[in-house]
């Protein structure tokens, strides 16, 4: 009896998101984990009902823009890379300037009406103007494009590193570097640069890093030696994800989260209080939801009918997953302690706007080979 | 370009595009798998060792503030202590509803807003199971209130804390400076880590500039507790190592002295020992309760000390800017000689007034008849105008701001403590600088006599007048003589630095203005003679100032007498003694004081008087 029911509802959604150029797959899958993101929040927050309706607007209006981006052709995008990447490099130049200090960094742009980090720009930026600048050149790429690709890559990433901000910088960098790896940098190449970074490591431990974020690696190798610190919420995210076990401890019952023995514990750390109440299996699901969200961003680039979208589409669903394997690692104390959140989970409005502003760009490049033809 | 462009294949390319991107899907399932198996290990493996950890998650790690470091003056005198204070403490996570308790607690204690603001603050960045104080400084009365009702209050606590404690009042306060409760600005500046449990830090003077020594290292307790929170044993502590002491240059018997000299009167002192550049009194006048700060002043208090038209908050002695008037006569009039402009001999008649050659304007002597023939001697025992006038138009400005900046004037001292201004040299750079107007003749005579822009902190002043002392040696005065390294009590002695040494071209020029300053106290023409120079047992050298006093038009609103009192002029005094053997230089600015030598002279008298004949 219901059957024709339901999958008349379920074409009559299909139409409204192809009306909309939204890809319904990944469409549903992110609707899917960020209402799920809110349920784990409201358990995270201790109950805090403001927090998830906060949270919960910030939903809605990155998934506007989500749905606003998807509609703008993607040739407009392209030429519109160039200016993005000027402007964004324009407001980091600014921001050492003008900026607004917060927890010891200067990161933040103040405009009057809104406030905001123009480094999260770049992180869409600069994936689409080494794409936009490789998309018109023959691949795989030769030692010409590598440079001028590596200087375009280099000089945001360097301007928030010194803000300071690693967790942005690497996050931007990697964008940059996948596009290189789409297009075909050879494997020589990325071999010797790999070796030339390992060898110059200690050096970059000793100049480049704050003494904080030496710190924070040396934590992770012994957590015990700054219990104060971050050494802390190494242990006691450990701690709730391991006494979660298989099954869990129930929505609301993590004992770790609700006494509040995890810090951070609706933004970086926020996993952690997953862990601890859905368990193992819990853990499994919400991660093979993140990779089926991965793995359909690559199909969409895979199935591109240019260059540009292909390599767009590419990287950042790769950078996506960069945000998820970053988090997890810190989390469960594999990767040292540095400020990226939880994808479409983590409380906080920045990270969730790019990304999901990330999304439309892929949605776009989706329509733009269906509606060429 | 067009050739590679002929070669660009959509095919070919795509298929690389697609195999590098089922590589990265590969990475991301082979990274994704070491996650899951880390989990695995942690969820599974591991299971059970952690669930026991969370049970007997009651290991709590706690905070340990260090005790700040002490502060003596020269000869062990405490400055600055640390007194137990009780407090009302209260562990957020051991209260069911905050705000029904702290209505309840309001029956008992009393707490301004603000307590509940700064409360709110803390606890927002607090960490778990951590104290947070509600109302600091109990008196005994309320602690036993408190104390026989505390069963009824989960969560709520009272502790004996060691807190900043001035045993002298208000006694050398712009010297110290004071501690006050951090706030957000603060936590900017310092370690969260090295401050965790620290209320207190350096807002102010001495106690901020050595903030890093005096707040010394933080300890760590663990502590086991029961399933509410309450402590039941402490498993094993880092105790925290207390704070350096410091021990300053200022000799507080001589502080004293000097501050009760003002009476009534605002102002500032600063005595240097010119031999090394120790302070020996810093004075500001009028002063206020440090005390105030450290328990957290209220909103009436702070309003009534900030608006106050005697400004007690202001520190006089580092950041008040004064024209240094007279004072400056005796560097022109070495400069005079050492530039061989002027000569012992030379003299000038003075008439009351001087005139520019092509100028009609009058520049005006203090004394309306006249001097008459005056030489250098006699211009600065009887500060001269004229004399001054003429030198300055025959030296010039430039020679005269490059030799004034030798001794000090326009530029920081460097000393070690906060909110030291600049003071104003003016030159030809200054003026193009400022106002991108050029520098007119007028000018160099008005600076001649320390008047127009010349500005001068007291401190300054009396660095200077210490440098003259010491024939042309400045050093970078300061407060602290020595810090001492806790635990192992190592005393490491400050190191007194020379910033110039001005090149003396003949000794001859300093010692005849030296022995005009003598004169201005001994002789009998001398214009400090009458207030200070009779039945002096000891040899002073000196000049007096008066400093045309410009502010009028601004404080317009204030009441008659006080815009009368405020019309007067500021009274300048600097000396050094003994003259043979300078071990004091004194500097004193009496604000509205009228003459120099009336009110600033006996100030000082009374300072140098306190250090080299009672000296104990």
């Amino acid at each position: 009896m219901s059957q024709p029911l339901d999958s008349d509802a379920l074409s009559y959604g299909r139409r409204i998101m192809d009306a909309l150029r939204l890809d319904p797959v990944l469409f549903s899958l992110l609707l899917i984990l960020a209402s799920f993101g809110s349920l784990v929040l409201y358990s995270a927050s201790g109950a805090d009902i403001g927090a998830v309706m906060r949270q919960v607007s910030r939903i809605v209006m990155a998934m506007l823009l989500l749905v606003a981006i998807a509609n703008v052709p993607l040739r407009v995008i392209r030429k519109f890379s160039i200016w993005l990447y000027i402007g964004g490099v324009a407001m980091l130049i600014a921001v050492m300037f003008f900026g607004e200090v917060g927890k010891g960094a200067q990161r933040w742009l103040n405009l009057g009406f809104i406030r905001f980090q123009p480094s999260e720009i770049l992180k869409l930026a600069v994936p689409m103007i080494v794409a936009a600048y490789l998309a018109n050149r023959v691949l795989p790429v030769g030692l010409k494009e590598l440079v001028v690709s590596a200087v375009l890559v280099a000089v945001p990433v360097l301007l928030i590193a010194r803000q300071p901000d690693l967790g942005t910088a690497s996050l931007v960098g990697s964008a940059g570097f996948f596009v290189l790896f789409l297009a075909g940098v050879r494997w020589r190449v990325m071999i010797s640069l790999g070796i030339l970074l390992s060898a110059m490591a200690p050096l970059l431990w000793k100049f480049a890093l704050h003494d904080y974020q030496r710190t924070r690696i040396l934590t992770l190798l012994n957590p015990e030696s700054d219990p104060l610190g971050s050494g802390y919420h190494i242990i006691q995210s450990k701690i709730a994800i391991g006494s979660g076990g298989i099954y869990g401890k129930g929505w609301l019952n993590g004992t770790q989260s609700q006494l509040d023995f995890i810090p951070e514990r609706s933004t970086d750390f926020i996993f952690s209080v997953f862990g601890e109440e859905f368990g193992f299996f819990g853990s499994v699901v919400l991660l093979i939801l993140y990779l089926v969200i991965i793995f359909r961003g690559l199909y969409i680039a895979a199935h591109s009918s240019e260059n540009f979208g292909r390599l767009l589409a590419g990287a950042l669903s790769l950078t996506f997953f960069v945000y998820l394997f970053v988090n997890t690692g810190m989390v469960t104390g594999m990767l040292p302690v540095v400020g990226v959140p939880l994808p479409l989970i983590s409380y906080g409005g920045t990270s969730m706007v790019t990304l999901m502003m990330g999304f439309g760009l892929i949605m776009s490049i989706r329509s733009a080979k269906r509606y060429l033809g | 370009m067009l050739k590679r462009e002929q070669l660009k294949d959509d095919y070919l390319e795509n298929r690389l595009i697609r195999r590098r991107l089922k590589l990265a899907a590969v990475f991301t399932v082979l990274l994704l798998s070491l996650v899951l198996g880390r989990l695995y290990v942690l969820q599974v493996l591991e299971h059970e060792h952690f669930s026991t950890l969370s049970d007997s998650n009651r290991i709590r790690i706690k905070a340990l503030p260090p005790t700040r470091g002490l502060i003596f003056d020269r000869n062990g005198v405490v400055m600055a202590d640390n007194l137990p204070a009780y407090r009302l403490e209260i562990v957020r996570e051991q209260v069911q509803d905050l705000d029904a308790t702290l209505q309840q607690l309001r029956q008992y204690v009393e707490f301004s807003d603000q307590d509940l603001k700064r409360f709110k603050q803390s606890l927002s960045r607090r960490r778990p199971f951590e104290s947070i104080p509600l109302r600091l400084n109990l008196n005994d009365q309320e602690v036993a209130r408190l104390a026989v009702n505390l069963h009824q209050f989960e969560g709520v606590e009272i502790n004996a804390r060691l807190t900043r404690n001035y045993p002298n009042g208000e006694h050398a306060v712009h010297a110290l400076g004071y501690v006050s409760r951090i706030d957000e600005r603060d936590l900017s500046r310092v370690s969260e880590v090295d401050y965790a449990g620290t209320t207190h830090i350096g807002k102010l003077g001495l106690e901020k500039f050595y903030e890093k020594d005096l707040h010394g290292e933080v300890g760590i307790q663990q502590v086991e507790v029961n399933a509410r929170g309450r402590t039941l044993r402490v498993l094993s502590e880092t105790p925290p190592v207390q704070g350096n002491n410091l021990h300053l240059t200022i000799d507080s018997r001589l502080q004293k002295v000097a501050e009760q000299a003002f009476a009534e009167y605002s102002g500032a002192a600063v005595a240097i020992d010119p031999n090394n550049g120790e302070i020996l009194a810093l004075v500001s006048m009028p002063v206020f309760d440090p005390n105030l700060f450290v328990n957290g002043i209220s909103y009436d208090n702070y309003y009534a000390l900030r608006d106050s038209h005697r400004r007690p908050l202001f520190n006089r002695a580092l950041s008040g800017q004064y024209p240094p008037g007279s004072t400056t006569k005796p560097f022109y009039a070495l400069l005079g000689l050492e530039s061989a402009v002027s000569t012992k001999e030379h003299k000038v008649f003075c008439i009351g007034y001087y005139k520019l050659p092509n100028e009609e304007r009058r520049y005006r002597d203090w004394k309306k008849r006249g001097h008459g023939r005056m030489n250098l001697h006699d211009a600065v025992t009887q500060s001269c105008d004229v004399y001054f006038y003429d030198l300055a138009y025959r030296l010039g400005i430039d020679r005269m701001s490059k030799f004034m900046a030798k001794f000090g004037f326009g530029v920081k001292t460097g000393v070690d403590s906060t909110g030291e201004r600049n003071g104003l040299l003016p030159s030809r750079e200054w003026k193009r600088g400022h106002d991108g107007m050029p520098w007119f003749p007028g000018e160099t005579l008005i600076t001649g006599i320390g008047q127009g822009a010349f500005l001068v902190t007291p401190l300054q002043l009396a660095n200077s007048t210490a440098a003259f002392a010491s024939r042309g040696v400045r050093y970078r005065p300061h407060l602290v003589q020595s810090i001492e390294k806790i635990p192992d009590y190592n005393r490491i002695d400050a190191i007194s630095q020379i910033v110039e040494r001005y090149p003396m071209q003949r000794e001859k020029n300093w010692q005849h203005v030296h022995e005009a300053m003598i004169n201005v106290v001994h002789g009998l023409r001398g214009t400090a003679h009458y207030s200070i120079g009779r039945k002096i047992p000891y040899k002073v050298a000196g000049k007096t100032g008066t400093a045309q006093v410009f502010e009028i038009a601004q404080d317009a609103e204030y009441e008659e007498e006080n815009v009368i009192e405020r019309l007067r002029d500021h009274a300048l005094f600097i000396s050094y003694a003994p003259a043979d053997n300078p071990r004091i230089a004194v500097a004193v600015i009496v604000e509205n004081g009228g003459h120099g030598s009336s009110v600033a002279a006996p100030i000082a008298r009374q300072i140098m008087d306190a250090y080299l004949l009672e000296k104990s």
